[in-house]
């Protein structure tokens, strides 16, 4: 069995994914002289918005010269299915800590870390696709050059600069994973004492717990 | 050695000396200059992409526009069509503006803009609206200043020479008018000798609605004919009335040059509106029929359209007691110019040796006296000494408007001696005088005709401009410079040349326009009735002679491009709807041959360019913008066959649909 505090923390990591539902996870951006300010689109667990209103309109009429396919909200399974997997992870997290096995704490963990892997993978194969396939009767094509946008950080694609960070959602999926992994290395504390002593023996917190 | 050192320090000294004295005899004036342009050259300054601190508005006299400019640096912003056709945008051309220069004489495609007037919230211009008047035609327009266009023209009845207009009262309740000529009310055909039987001045206020702006013309005031030159609403302690300037009081209706210019004084019109007000309610006044246009743009479609309207409430200063007084006044008023608290109206006596200055409150007890000299057509002449405050010696020739600083001083253009005379409210006289260049008009301090005046720049209109730029042939535009007044002598900073004729301007700080001002039209919101939101609704369609296209442009192409089965004889309706949704992204079709102009159409508005031709043939039809840089590339063509040729309407872009 896991103990009572693991068991609240593990609730609490769960319930810590409940605000990236209302925001979005992920932000691109693109900057070019005529974009001093640049245009770009939030990535959410559900759709894809602009950073203004029109910003992805704007966005596909840009790229359209260079042959790159559209992006359009419908195109993606994905925000079908996010909101499922992160409502079925946040249940499974609450349900682990009501059942306070160890298992299931290792199972949760698990499982958030291979879905995180998988939409990074996912995200990645995206960008990979529409970086390029481009359409051969584009108006603009610079031979050997693909518009692949970066995964994490920045990258000059011809005149546009591209942005792509994780946005407050991911923050709030960082943070619950982080708490997942904070409650398995609570639960094993005894094994992980050198390393656990080394990293939190200035926390008053960890003085109570001692004590 | 101690000696010696001690004799080269006094060598030192004794040259230093010699050669200060030198200085302050001869001075050095070139090195003087060349600081005084540094620092005047730093007040205009703009860093390249930093942004003015005003906006101004200047009217376009006989180019029947105003034009848009930052201040201080004088940067040319833009040139809003009013008045007037505007081949670059299509204003006037294209059907949904074309009803905005309807009037009682027909299609009009030019006027003389005068005097723009910013909308107003407690005496201070609140950047809503701009309202200016054209002089020839009688009318009053309405500019939009979320986009800065013209949204809506009104005709002005009984009137010939709309000039003392369109200045706002204090919160916008009205827009004023007086006419320039006085003509028979109703207008009819009599001998023009009969001038003083037959001839009748009119003074007009228009109501504007507190949320659309919308005009209506609320009620009209006959007055003796004579020439009415301009005007101002009260405000602060003179809210609730309205003064406007009359020469010719001599009655003259012909060489007025002389013959308007033999009477010592003309008068001020005191119009106390909220008087009116009463009257009306009470059951003054009579409805007589006049016809006038009226027409507006819907904010919806972008489409305006014309109204006639038939009758006006004309009110009688011989029925209508305690409403309408003169004020005799030296010598052809032209500005009536009232101050920031509103007690004190300068009058800009054109021909007069001193500039008068009359006190609202002496003008109040004047009344209460019954302080009358005499009463004409029903209007009481108020006793000049009762009502004269100061009369300002020494103004310079010809003195003609003054606007205010805020901070005890008042600045009144002089056109004949062609300089800007500063004067105090305080001891009413002279403490400065500057140059213009040359000839004077109007002058314009930002907020300088409201309760609460900017009080950093100036600006001077000029009527002549011989050598003060690169020369361009013997007419040449006109100059403005710009002072700074914010020490206490003026000082020119800079000197810049306008577009038209301006006669008069409005400023205002720039936060309060630019935080409302659109980037984009919402293509959600645009309601035309032939707007499509998108290329897959583009169509063409025949009713009759008249083919609709309905087209979308975006970058970089039209849909459709390809037209077939047009006729000669045809009237081809461009439907143009842009569909961008990106700031400042224009697109524009010109069609060859077209006897009226291109358009060009902003992000997310629909405009349509009528198109008839004349011959068979082939006629290729291009985007105008350069909107991006496959814009050379944003084209089609339109095949036009003979008016009895069997060419089925076929349409398309890319893939030419099969049969």
């Amino acid at each position: 069995m896991m103990s009572t505090r693991s068991r609240w923390i593990l609730a609490i990591s769960a319930l810590v994914i409940i605000p990236a539902f209302f925001m979005p996870i992920w932000s691109i951006t693109l900057k070019a002289p005529q974009y001093p300010d640049g245009i770009g689109m939030h990535i959410w667990m559900d759709q894809l918005t602009g950073h203004e209103r029109h910003d992805i309109q704007n966005i596909n009429i840009l790229n359209h010269y260079v042959g790159m396919a559209e992006i359009h909200e419908e195109d993606f399974w994905e925000f079908d299915v996010m909101p499922y997997i992160f409502g079925v992870l946040v249940a499974l997290g609450l349900l682990a800590a009501l059942g306070g096995r160890r298992w299931m704490l290792w199972t949760w963990v698990t499982l958030f870390i291979l879905l995180a892997i998988g939409g990074l993978a996912d995200f990645y194969y995206w960008g990979y696709q529409y970086g390029h396939d481009l359409d051969p009767r584009a108006a603009i094509k610079v031979p050997d050059m693909t518009y692949q946008p970066p995964l994490i950080g920045s990258k000059t694609l011809l005149n546009i600069t591209a942005y792509s960070w994780p946005y407050w959602g991911a923050a709030f999926i960082g943070a619950s994973l982080l708490g997942g992994l904070g409650a398995l290395g609570y639960e094993y504390r005894q094994r992980l004492q050198s390393l656990y002593e080394r990293l939190f023996s200035s926390k008053s917190s960890n003085q109570e717990v001692e004590a | 050695m101690f000696s010696n050192s001690s004799n080269y320090l006094k060598i030192g000294v004794g040259v230093l000396a010699a050669a200060l004295v030198a200085l302050f005899i001869t001075g050095c004036p070139a090195q003087q200059a060349a600081l005084d342009d540094r620092e005047a050259a730093q007040k205009v300054y703009k860093a390249p992409g930093e942004h003015d601190d005003l906006y101004a508005f200047l009217s376009g006299g006989y180019d029947g526009q105003v034009s848009v400019w930052g201040l201080p640096t004088a940067r040319f912003l833009k040139q809003i069509p009013v008045f007037s056709q505007h081949p670059e945008t299509g204003y006037g051309y294209s059907e949904e503006t074309k009803a905005l220069l309807e009037s009682t004489h027909g299609f009009i495609p030019w006027d003389d803009t005068h005097h723009p007037h910013l909308s107003r919230t407690d005496g201070v211009a609140d950047g809503r609206w701009m309202f200016v008047n054209a002089n020839n035609t009688p009318r009053i327009a309405r500019i939009d200043l979320t986009d800065f266009e013209t949204k809506e023209t009104i005709e002005i009845p009984h009137t010939a020479g709309n000039h003392g207009s369109s200045f706002v009262t204090e919160n916008t309740e009205y827009v004023v008018g007086a006419t320039r000529f006085s003509v028979p009310t109703p207008n009819r055909d009599v001998p023009i000798d009969q001038y003083e039987n037959e001839f009748q001045g009119t003074i007009t206020f228009l109501t504007v609605d507190e949320e659309t702006g919308e005009m209506d013309l609320a009620f009209q005031i006959l007055a003796p004919p004579f020439n009415y030159d301009l005007a101002r609403p009260g405000h602060g302690v003179s809210h609730g009335w309205a003064f406007f300037t009359s020469y010719n009081t001599e009655m003259a209706h012909t060489m007025l040059e002389v013959g308007a210019s033999q009477a010592d004084k003309d008068f001020i019109v005191a119009v106390n509106w909220k008087r009116a007000e009463e009257l009306i309610e009470e059951g003054h006044g009579e409805v007589v029929s006049a016809e006038y246009y009226h027409n507006k743009m819907d904010p919806g479609t972008g489409i305006a359209v014309s109204e006639t309207k038939d009758s006006v409430l004309l009110l009688d200063p011989a029925d209508t007691e305690g409403m309408i007084y003169f004020l005799p006044t030296p010598k052809s008023p032209h500005g009536v110019d009232v101050s920031p608290d509103g007690e004190y109206i300068a009058a800009g006596g054109k021909l007069a040796t001193v500039i008068p200055v009359h006190s609202f409150s002496n003008m109040l007890a004047a009344i209460e006296n019954e302080d009358f000299d005499e009463i004409i057509d029903g209007i009481p002449v108020l006793n000049y000494e009762s009502v004269i405050h100061a009369e300002i010696e020494d103004p310079g020739l010809g003195p003609l408007h003054t606007e205010y600083d805020g901070q005890g001083y008042a600045y009144t253009s002089a056109y004949i001696s062609s300089e800007i005379v500063k004067w105090s409210l305080d001891t009413f006289e002279v403490v400065d005088r500057i140059p213009s260049y040359y000839s004077i008009g109007h002058l314009m301090i930002p907020g300088g005709d409201t309760r609460s005046p900017y009080g950093q720049y100036m600006i001077s209109m000029n009527k002549t401009t011989r050598d003060r730029h690169l020369p361009t042939g013997p007419k040449q535009n006109h100059t403005a410079q710009l002072y700074d007044i914010s020490g206490d002598r003026m000082e020119m900073i800079l000197d810049f040349v306008t577009i038209g004729e301006p006669h008069y301007a409005q400023a205002i700080e720039a936060s309060i326009i630019t935080e409302n001002v659109k980037n984009i039209y919402d293509l959600a919101e645009n309601t035309h009735p032939r707007m499509i939101p998108s290329s897959r609704q583009a169509r063409v369609e025949r009713e009759g002679e008249n083919v609709h296209v309905y087209m979308t442009s975006i970058r970089s192409h039209f849909t459709p491009d390809n037209i077939e089965g047009i006729r000669v004889g045809d009237k081809v309706h461009f439907h143009v709807t842009n569909v961008e949704q990106d700031w400042d992204m224009v697109h524009g079709i010109g069609i060859m041959g077209a006897t009226n102009a291109e358009i060009l159409v902003p992000p997310g508005k629909t405009k349509t360019l009528v198109w008839e031709p004349r011959s068979e043939g082939i006629f290729p039809f291009y985007c105008t913008a350069f909107c991006s840089a496959l814009h050379q590339e944003m084209q089609g063509y339109v095949r036009v066959s003979a008016a009895d040729a069997d060419v089925d309407l076929l349409y398309y872009t890319g893939d030419r649909p099969t049969e």
